[in-house]
């Protein structure tokens, strides 16, 4: 920033360096999902039944949904970063507002689902969850709104992410030979796509 | 390699660019402007985190209320520990020094990524505010020890959760810092820099930024997962909900004990770059340290359990845990080893820096040993949560990486600021630092083998000696530290100009101007087949 007029410094662009920064970024979500994962796995060797009842209260065809929406939103990023490579920076552009686009689907889904569950009154906290599930259920469910409320949270920074990304494009500052940064985005966002892929049937499938 | 360059360019600390004044350094992006900005900021939370200690002591030189009841005492320990160890030790030598230094030390003109360092040191700031924060608003500070531990940080009335998110931030600070050393490491070392050509100081750098970068993390979804226990009830640590708070304790110290190795590896390094100048001699032992280094990193992993011996774990969980302890020890030993035998020989000047590295492998020897007397299961259950818990830990944290920090600041005080300071002046302060540390520090070990738990504002009159003494040293303590940082705030004003290399040093700060020039070097330098960063006649 202050020493910006200083153009041997920062001209320095090493795709490399980005990317390995990107892959050790992951590492350390990797590391902090994995830790819910651990958390879940104990609690589910503790209260197998409890986590068998709660599980069938969730809505496996959304979830499906919702899985099918992120995995074809990792494609359409996929493609993206072909197409810029072939210097189409419409079709760059396209792929990314999909992508956008199915982010958003999936975080509605998700809110209408979230909301059925305070409709019945299954929420952290609530009378309903406190005085008549079994303390499996409660944490069942406690971990149910941690774990997808952490996702959709990624899912929120994976679009804001994306649109950055998609200014740039149109802008002409990322193109065919300057596109970590885009790269970089896919990262994250089959990041996003791949802890769902456990998150789903962890919670959904396992019954 | 080993020519001085005249530069071409102002140097870092006069240059001017868009911005003018304070804010051409909150929103400068190289390197050394930001290790300065880490300096200053560190400076003035560590003397609110002393003053907290000196208030601690005080309250203990006599038994009953002296001048703080047991919840203001249980505050200041918890305010005390979170701003000392998430503020100063963690941070500490990594993000002074190794901002300072590191990529002057590999040859290059930044760090990888530059912007992402500088919004690590507002990430920093940003964490100091919340914690500050959770003592000016809401009812009552937070008095649950830094450990957080559950369910009594959710229980407590206090103001926790501006200090655990405070905490979270500076976790994020850290592991942005981590990262962003790994890829400098990776990818900005000059030609012919190869991997065993690497000053140890760098190496140490490398081990701690991965462990940085893989333990944070998991701090980080703990402090959250507290967090939404305090807001919103999850269950996760409740018991009443069918929580396990044990099980906070292993995701905490998972965490917590690798960091023990983020405050001690750095420090090393630095003892690892000073004795060999002060002995113009070649390191002894270049690829066990850094061996020994990198199994510290490794193996530091695995010891977390030995924090909760008595927190109900099964019997073979605990022998486990005990024998890696007992490994762990053994690659600390062989760098004292190397240390020691690097002198032998040595034609050894003896400076400041020189006098805060003995002493710094004086006191983490009394630290590590004691540190075995609790990683036993036997002696461990006797001297639990005691005094000697205190002692020990202190002798590691403040005498390991406080004494290789001063070691580090006297060591590269004039590639820093281009000044050198008094040395007489800092010799002094050095003496009374450390006869002020070990008279506060040591009895405490004794007060802890005879019982004295920790964490008490109180006590009983027969721990009355020996708590008067320590009371009596952290005041020495505090004298050698107001003599010293007086010395050093008036010489980088107004000491006489330093030369490029008044130590002899080899490494590559060495070879540029005092303080450096804004791009570090004129040209990237290039490492020939016989340099090497401790090739001494």
């Amino acid at each position: 920033m202050e020493n910006s007029s200083h153009t041997v410094v920062h001209d320095h662009y090493d795709a490399e360096a980005s990317k390995i920064g990107m892959w050790l970024f992951i590492f350390t979500e990797l590391l902090l999902f994995g830790m819910l994962f651990v958390i879940y796995s104990v609690y589910r060797f503790m209260n197998p039944e409890a986590f068998h009842l709660a599980a069938e209260e969730l809505d496996t065809f959304i979830g499906a949904v919702n899985t099918i929406i992120l995995l074809v939103s990792s494609m359409t990023i996929a493609m993206s970063t072909t197409a810029i490579q072939k210097g189409n920076k419409r079709f760059t552009l396209l792929l990314l507002v999909i992508t956008v686009i199915l982010g958003i689907v999936f975080l509605v889904n998700k809110y209408f689902e979230w909301k059925v569950k305070f409709d019945h009154g299954i929420f952290p906290g609530s009378e309903m969850l406190t005085q008549t599930l079994s303390q499996g259920e409660i944490l069942f469910f406690g971990l149910y709104f941690i774990m997808t409320g952490l996702h959709a949270l990624h899912i929120v920074i994976g679009i804001v992410f994306i649109a950055v990304v998609m200014q740039k494009v149109a802008k002409r500052k990322i193109h065919a030979q300057r596109s970590a940064l885009l790269d970089n985005a896919g990262l994250y966002w089959h990041l996003v796509d791949i802890i769902w892929i456990f998150l789903f049937p962890l919670f959904y499938l396992l019954t | 390699m080993q020519s001085t360059n005249v530069a071409n360019q102002p140097n870092y600390l006069e240059y001017r660019g868009k911005y003018k004044g304070l804010l051409g350094w909150i929103f400068s992006t190289d390197h050394k402007r930001i290790g300065l900005l880490y300096l200053y900021s560190m400076l003035i939370m560590f003397s609110i985190g002393a003053l907290l200690g000196l208030a601690m002591k005080f309250e203990l030189l006599a038994p009953g209320k002296t001048i703080m009841d047991a919840q203001l005492y249980n505050a200041t320990f918890t305010v005390h520990g979170v701003i000392m160890i998430f503020m100063i030790v963690i941070p500490g030598l990594p993000a002074v020094f190794g901002n300072l230094l590191l990529p002057i030390m590999i040859g290059a003109k930044d760090v990888a990524f530059p912007k992402l360092n500088l919004l690590s040191w507002w990430f920093y700031v940003a964490g100091v505010f919340l914690v500050l924060s959770a003592l000016i608003f809401g009812q009552g500070m937070p008095d649950t020890g830094w450990t957080f531990y559950a369910p009594y940080s959710f229980k407590t009335g206090t103001n926790m959760l501006p200090a655990i998110f405070g905490a979270f931030v500076l976790g994020f600070s850290s592991i942005l810092t981590g990262l962003n050393f790994l890829v400098t490491i990776h990818r900005l070392r000059c030609p012919g820099l190869k991997w065993t050509k690497l000053p140890l100081f760098v190496w140490t750098l490398y081990g701690t930024a991965w462990i940085q970068l893989l333990a944070t993390p998991v701090v980080g979804i703990t402090l959250v997962l507290v967090a939404m226990e305090r807001m919103f009830g999850v269950g996760v640590f409740d018991p009443a909900l069918g929580g396990d708070p044990v099980l906070y304790q292993h995701l905490f110290w998972i965490y917590s004990h690798p960091a023990v190795y983020v405050m001690i590896l750095p420090a090393m390094g630095a003892i690892s770059e000073i004795i060999p100048t002060f002995s113009q001699k070649h390191i002894f032992g270049y690829k066990a340290i850094i061996a020994s280094t990198m199994a510290i990193a490794f193996v530091g992993y695995l010891v977390w359990g030995h924090h909760m011996f008595t927190a109900g774990m099964s019997g073979t969980a605990q022998y486990y845990f005990s024998l890696l302890t007992f490994i762990v020890a053994i690659p600390s030993a062989i760098k004292v080893f190397n240390w020691i035998s690097t002198m032998y020989k040595g034609s050894i000047n003896l400076q400041t820096p020189f006098y805060w590295a003995v002493s710094f492998i004086f006191v983490f020897m009394i630290g590590g040993l004691s540190g075995l007397v609790l990683g036993a299961l036997a002696t461990n259950i006797y001297v639990h949560d005691t005094a000697f818990v205190v002692a020990h830990f202190h002798y590691i944290v403040f005498g390991g990486t406080g004494f290789a920090f001063f070691a580090a600041m006297h060591y590269w005080f004039p590639k820093i600021f281009g000044r050198m300071y008094d040395t007489a002046w800092a010799n002094t302060g050095w003496l009374v630092f450390f006869i002020g540390f070990l008279t506060l520090y040591s009895p405490m070990f004794y007060l802890g083998m005879m019982g004295m738990p920790r964490r008490y504002y109180d006590y009983l009159e027969e721990f009355h000696g020996g708590n008067i003494l320590s009371t009596f040293g952290s005041w020495i303590l505090a004298t050698g530290l107001i003599i010293i940082i007086t010395n050093l705030v008036r010489s980088a004003r107004n000491g006489p100009k330093a030369e490029a290399n008044p130590w002899h040093g080899k490494t590559l700060e060495w070879t540029v101007p005092s303080p450096p020039p804004l791009e570090n070097f004129d040209e990237i330098p290039e490492i020939g087949e016989h340099d090497g960063p401790y090739n001494y006649k």
